[in-house]
């Protein structure tokens, strides 16, 4: 799972790991003041996604910490009003919350607060989802936390692709960004195309029809996917819109299904009471008048045993019965 | 490493007039601030006062930030806290603009959208006030950090109060700093206050020094209303970090004259530890140590005067500054989707 060496072929097949280790990569390659820190990057980080950086650029740019999570965030910030781009690596989602300070009052607010005399480009990749029996305090998705917050860009990729994509755009951003890797897509497989950023605030119309409108990302997406090759085995035709950003979010895409198919299901592994799927959902209904609903986790604990880890998953299943409801 | 700068009147001279600056920014601002803000049970006046919300003076402190700030050159980084005008003005900030700030104008250093609890000069390396107690801290490091692997000569001071050490990113940033060998200055501006509540009781172990001296960073506790002390202290600190030592702690004992906020009365302390402070004030230290070097009455009033007539104008200056547009409430979040507010 090295980074691919080669970066002037036109495609490639690669991992989500693998597509975001290139984009880093290519990054550092070209900006010395791109640098990673966070905990066991000088192993290539605990999902190997920093797989051969270490031994490439070295432990001055690819900095190993101690477990120190306020200060890996803080430091971040430091490093980026004193001329770095740093890529911080929270490990999971669940750790980030030990920098909460950091991300919330000081990274998000830094530009505005000094008026403009400072910027803070910084990339903070948190991995969010359930995964291998983890339970608790390793499974969460609290995107709909920094979507909430003014100043943080929030970045939820699906895909290899868009993992290569997406993590380039983040890099050349500017603003702190809230960068949110799935750890089941870890493994994935996928084209990637060197070079080809992807927008921050554009979704991908994955599959067109004119019944229903389904909103997703992340691990929703190729689940989202999957129902809907059954729904059009049973002649529902539906409009699957991977968001990619959360914000900004692609408002005038989703409008334009919506009114086009007056149905939109929004769908996201995330607890479902007050997730982003509620901002969604309520924009889509002042906006378009369109009929919403939402398909989210059960505002319960992600479990350890399958059958309560289950509870919490979303699956094919669930996202084709929602669909079914929504139509009826 | 580094010799202590001599001790001498010229020298002295300097740090009473950075002292005595900070002393009549904070009487000036103090005076326009009453009425504020709403705590301590007294609401805030009908009429606005022209420094609205918190103001954290840090009255009786000057000698820690001219002090510090006096071993600084400008290149040199800063992380301050909320109690920061003090540090802001010794790293070379224009009193006038940071006036401003505090009154909410468009002119001051964040535009009006910061405030005193965020006062900062970036252009002079004040990297800014925070309004969370020891989130400076990491920030410091981060910055240092960069100055490493950017192999710059820089260093960062990274001050923070008392209150500080009895928070997390205290242990994670210093063992950082260590850990990488960063070149930074910690000081400790140890008013011995957290808030309101008095931090010796609050604080299990020997005081902030022994925490960094665990971690094996080489630590000094100082007189901190001696500014001379304070500027010996630094300048051999400074030195060491400069010189590529890795970080250093300095443990600066103090006291804040007025309350936690301008409007505070600080009626929670003893009337006599707080009159017997008043005598050992910074600035009287320091006029006594110039009259005995043979230094004139008379040019030190007229520091005290030009000072006093600086920030004078400082308050004129922002009395008579434009507000900040509504529409400037849209501006320096995000470029990303920017014009997208909801």
């Amino acid at each position: 799972m090295n980074a691919p060496t080669k970066i002037d072929t036109m495609t490639t097949a690669m991992t989500y790991a693998q597509a975001a280790c290139l984009a880093l990569q290519e990054a550092m390659r070209a900006d010395p003041t791109v640098v990673a820190l966070g905990e066991d990057l000088g192993r290539g980080g605990v999902f190997g996604q920093y797989r051969g950086l270490p031994q490439e650029f070295g432990p001055e740019r690819i900095i190993d910490t101690p477990i120190s999570e306020a200060n890996i965030m803080g430091a971040a910030v430091g490093m980026a009003l004193a001329g770095l781009k740093p890529v911080v690596e929270m490990r999971v989602i669940d750790f980030a919350l030990c920098a909460m300070d950091e991300i919330v009052n000081q990274a998000a607010k830094n530009r505005y607060m000094f008026g403009g005399q400072g910027r803070v480009p910084l990339v903070a990749r948190m991995p969010i989802g359930i995964w291998s029996a983890s339970a608790a305090q390793h499974s969460q998705s609290l995107e709909a936390w920094f979507a909430h917050m003014p100043g943080l860009v929030v970045v939820t990729p699906a895909t290899p692709a868009d993992n290569y994509g997406l993590l380039k755009s983040a890099l050349a951003c500017g603003d702190p960004v809230i960068y949110m890797e799935h750890k089941e897509l870890w493994g994935m497989s996928g084209e990637v195309t060197a070079g080809a950023a992807v927008p921050l605030g554009k979704a991908n119309l994955l599959r067109h029809g004119d019944d229903l409108t389904i909103v997703t990302w992340s691990r929703g997406v190729s689940l989202a996917a999957e129902a809907s090759e059954k729904l059009a085995a049973g002649g529902i035709n539906v409009d699957l819109l991977d968001l990619r950003t959360l914000w900004p979010w692609d408002q005038a895409a989703v409008y334009a299904s919506a009114i086009k198919t007056g149905k939109v299901l929004v769908v996201h592994e995330a607890v479902q009471v007050a997730g982003f799927g509620a901002e969604i959902a309520a924009s889509v209904a002042e906006n378009t008048g369109a009929k919403v609903r939402r398909l989210g986790a059960p505002r319960i604990p992600v479990g350890y045993a399958q059958v309560l880890e289950d509870e919490s998953r979303l699956s094919a299943a669930k996202i084709e019965a929602a669909a079914r409801n929504i139509l009826k | 490493m580094s010799a202590n700068p001599p001790a001498t009147p010229e020298r002295l001279l300097g740090l009473y007039r950075a002292m005595r600056r900070i002393r009549a920014f904070e009487n000036a601002a103090e005076i326009a601030s009453q009425g504020g803000v709403a705590a301590w049970g007294l609401a805030a006046t009908s009429t606005p006062a022209k420094v609205r919300g918190p103001l954290h003076l840090s009255t009786g402190q000057e000698a820690v930030s001219a002090g510090v700030c006096g071993n600084l050159t400008r290149a040199d980084l800063l992380t301050s806290t909320h109690r920061g005008h003090g540090h802001t003005l010794a790293k070379g900030a224009d009193p006038a603009r940071m006036m401003c700030e505090l009154f909410g104008r468009a002119t001051g250093y964040n535009g009006g959208k910061g405030g005193s609890m965020h006062i900062a000069d970036f252009s002079v390396g004040m990297l800014g006030a925070n309004g969370v107690v020891a989130a400076g801290i990491p920030i410091a490091t981060g910055a240092a950090h960069a100055l490493k692997v950017r192999k710059l000569p820089h260093i960062v001071a990274c001050f923070f109060g008392d209150g500080a050490a009895n928070r997390g990113p205290f242990l994670e940033g210093l063992n950082w700093a260590q850990v990488f060998k960063l070149p930074v200055l910690f000081v400790c501006e140890d008013n011995r206050i957290s808030a309101t509540t008095p931090t010796g009781p609050m604080t299990a172990g020997e005081g902030v020094s022994a925490r960094a001296q665990a971690l094996a960073i080489p630590s000094e506790k100082v007189d901190g209303n001696d500014v001379e002390a304070v500027d010996a202290a630094a300048a051999r600190l400074a030195g060491e970090v400069r010189a590529g030592g890795g970080p250093r702690f300095l443990h600066a004992v103090t006291y804040r004259f007025k309350g936690h906020v301008s409007v505070d009365p600080g009626t929670y302390r003893d009337a006599k530890e707080v009159e017997a402070a008043l005598q050992n004030d910074p600035l009287i230290i320091a006029r006594k140590k110039l009259l005995a070097y043979g230094v004139a009455a008379g040019g030190i009033d007229a520091i005290d005067q030009e000072a006093e007539a600086e920030i004078a104008a400082a308050i004129a200056t922002a009395d008579a500054a434009p507000w900040p547009k509504v529409a400037d409430a849209y501006t320096d979040i995000l470029d990303t989707g920017a014009g997208v507010w909801q």
